[in-house]
């Protein structure tokens, strides 16, 4: 995990995934620009494989713009461009060797505000499994709902009732379902943008629940606003500040010695 | 006075509330005077409509009805078939007229000069004959026994039978004089007129006389057309609305795509039916008054409605619904056709029915390829020449038979329900496909 903290050059990305063995994704050099406008401005990061990184920042910072770069979401807002090299497992995502389709399949997300497909629950689920041709027969498909559901702690509310809309549910068990259904392709990484921001603080600690619980399998990077949460949920976090990663580093270490002044800023409060 | 108050500049002793409640009273006023304003222009607009409505039934039920005349026929053998090989082609050249004509001279044996006799023959339509011969037809048995016909009317004896015509006028400014009252009142006394339900104006297509004339023709010719249209117009439509909305590219070329669009939907209609005239039928040589090619200008000028609002219904799906089947790794075409399209699915039939119902009631373009034409048959497909419901209604409003007046109403009322129909069709599948999130 030290090796993660030190910051590599790009064009030893390749090298240094063999000489740390969880690194996921790594970023070198990411411009994004919404038309003349720049959100981010060489942004170097590391993600660990099979944790927790938390994403922290005042608004505006361009946390979101980065996270959704690591899945090319940001591919369908017209005018934005991507520049530099994000890696996951070696490979440049905006190559020509990965398709954006494929990329989604091994990168799922979870949004800001929950949003299921006004569909049954059992097709939130099925959905992408189905759409990417995971499964075939009909026990297939069930089995994988169930096991989703189950992941992610939904499936002891709703097993009776796989076939009421999902946009029924309350919003704590709709944000775990849109959780089901990207973990329900057996994605690598997760990507959450704020996935609590709507919630209350009870149907928080549920998915805060479920992120410490799902790191056991997949690799997880998490925006949030919540200090409490990064520190509750995360192993490491990066500050973002103007479209910069400030710091990189442990959890512990950012929230409890953190090298740089504005991070200190930052998290005591002082502006943001 | 208040207003003064509200304009001098603030007391810093008054509190905000007192000035707040000050303030209600005109507040609340203006909100009643708005209230007011919207209730009227709600009622005018409902009183328009009413007094239209209203004026329709009134002048047009009457058209429901029709006179009947029943008299007593001898099917005279030497008539109608000389030759008793019962031959339908003989049949059809027999001289029904006179057997009508003949038994109407049994029945008012004073009747003597000549003029007088042509009077007494109009009291039964024209058609009439043709009544009889299909009736013989179907029964050759009757010929040589004397039967008891119930024969339609003709228009000018309906109307003054169904009250249409005051009596008091002087003679000579009556279409019925008084002669041919005293024969239908001796008919009438004698339980020979009954007013039964105009089962004609629902089943036959347009004709020269008023009481024979149906509009079937131009409701097959409207559905035809209407057909067309939507078969044309409906996926075309929405494929160029999915395509501009969620594929193309954001440049000049479909901003002037879009701005030609938006233009085309408000060209005249008429400017459609010369584009038809000049394209269809002189170019492509497709049959004239056929509604293939109503249906093909119908659909030109459907086109850019359904595209519009296919548009609007698109852009009003919630992007967070994009995102996340995005998010699944769904490909752009499995994000449209699985989530969007369905979401947008009623506001595309919204607007498709607004076109159709356009559609419905355009005439001016039919008129530029020949569907405005006197055509008696009831269409049987698509290239047969035919009318539509507005033009069969233009051209009833145009003739001069007071009969047509009441079937010019009846045939908008007939046109009304057609709407009717097709709107609640749309509000059901609206329905089906509505979801809710």
């Amino acid at each position: 995990m030290s090796q993660l903290a030190q910051p590599i050059l790009q064009d030893e990305a390749l090298a240094a995934l063999d000489a740390a063995p969880n690194l996921k994704i790594s970023a070198r050099g990411v411009d994004v620009f919404y038309g003349a406008k720049q959100a981010l401005f060489g942004i170097d990061l590391d993600i660990g494989s099979r944790m927790v990184t938390s994403l922290i920042g005042p608004s505006g910072c361009g946390k979101s713009t980065f996270i959704r770069c690591l899945n090319r979401m940001n591919d369908i807002i017209d005018g934005c461009r991507v520049e530099g090299q994000i890696l996951l497992d070696g490979n440049d995502i905006y190559g020509h060797l990965i398709d954006a389709v494929q990329l989604r399949a091994l990168v799922g997300m979870v949004f800001q505000k929950p949003n299921p497909f006004p569909k049954s629950i059992y097709d939130n689920v099925a959905y992408g499994p189905r759409i990417h041709g995971l499964a075939a027969a009909k026990d297939e498909f069930d089995d994988i709902v169930e096991r989703s559901l189950q992941r992610a702690g939904l499936w002891n509310e709703v097993k009776d009732r796989l076939n009421e809309p999902g946009t029924s549910l309350s919003g704590g068990q709709q944000q775990r379902l849109c959780i089901a259904r990207a973990i329900a392709v057996s994605p690598e990484v997760i990507l959450m943008d704020e996935p609590c921001s709507a919630l209350d603080p009870i149907a928080t600690a549920r998915i805060e629940e479920l992120i410490d619980e799902l790191r056991e399998n997949f690799t997880i990077v998490i925006v949030t606003h919540s200090m409490q949460q990064a520190a509750r949920v995360s192993q490491r976090t990066a500050f973002f500040h103007l479209g910069d990663v400030v710091e990189v580093g442990e959890t512990e270490q950012i929230f409890t010695n953190p090298r740089e002044r504005r991070t200190q800023d930052y998290i005591t409060g002082r502006f943001g | 006075m208040t207003d003064m108050a509200a304009r001098a500049p603030i007391d810093t002793a008054k509190s905000t509330g007192d000035i707040v409640r000050n303030s209600l009273k005109r507040r609340y006023a203006a909100e009643r005077r708005f209230k007011f304003y919207g209730l009227t222009a709600v009622c005018t607009a409902l009183a328009f409509l009413a007094i239209m409505l209203g004026n329709i039934v009134y002048k047009g039920h009457s058209a429901f009805v029709q006179t009947n005349i029943e008299l007593e026929i001898y099917l005279d053998e030497s008539v109608i078939d000389p030759q008793g090989h019962r031959d339908p082609k003989a049949l059809i050249s027999a001289d029904y007229g006179g057997l009508i004509k003949a038994s109407l001279r049994k029945k008012f044996p004073d009747v003597r000069k000549r003029r007088d006799k042509k009077a007494l023959y109009k009291l039964v339509s024209g058609g009439a004959a043709f009544e009889l011969y299909q009736m013989v037809l179907a029964d050759p048995a009757l010929i040589g026994q004397t039967v008891a016909v119930s024969l339609t009317a003709s228009a000018d004896i309906d109307i003054f039978n169904k009250g249409g015509i005051d009596i008091n006028l002087p003679e000579s400014d009556r279409r019925v004089k008084d002669k041919e009252i005293r024969w239908l009142e001796t008919l009438r006394t004698a339980g020979a007129v009954s007013i039964d339900f105009n089962t004609r104006f629902f089943t036959a297509g347009d004709s020269r006389d008023p009481e024979q004339a149906g509009v079937l023709g131009a409701v097959v010719g409207s559905t035809l057309t209407l057909i067309i249209t939507l078969l044309l117009s409906f996926p075309l439509g929405i494929m160029a609305a999915v395509y501009l909305e969620e594929f193309a590219p954001k440049n000049r070329w479909t901003d002037i795509i879009e701005v030609n669009i938006n233009n085309l939907a408000a060209v005249p209609s008429i400017v459609f039916g010369l584009l038809g005239l000049a394209v269809f039928l002189n170019f492509f040589g497709l049959p004239r008054s056929a509604p293939l090619v109503g249906g093909l200008v119908l659909a030109l000028m459907t086109l850019p409605t359904i595209i519009i609002a296919s548009r609007a219904a698109l852009k009003s799906v919630p992007p967070s619904i994009r995102e996340a089947a995005l998010g699944v790794g769904a490909s752009r075409l499995q994000t449209v056709v699985d989530h969007v399209l369905p979401l947008a699915m009623p506001g595309m039939l919204t607007g498709t029915i607004i076109g159709m119902a356009r559609a419905l009631g355009e005439s001016a373009p039919l008129l530029m390829i020949g569907m405005v034409a006197f055509i008696v048959d009831v269409p049987h497909g698509p290239t047969d020449p035919a009318t539509v419901l507005p033009v069969q209604v233009y051209l009833w409003a145009d003739s001069p038979e007071r009969a047509f007046v009441e079937r010019t109403s009846a045939a908008i009322m007939v046109l009304l329900a057609f709407l009717i129909c097709m709107n609640l069709a749309a509000q059901i599948l609206r329905q089906k496909f509505e979801r809710r999130w």
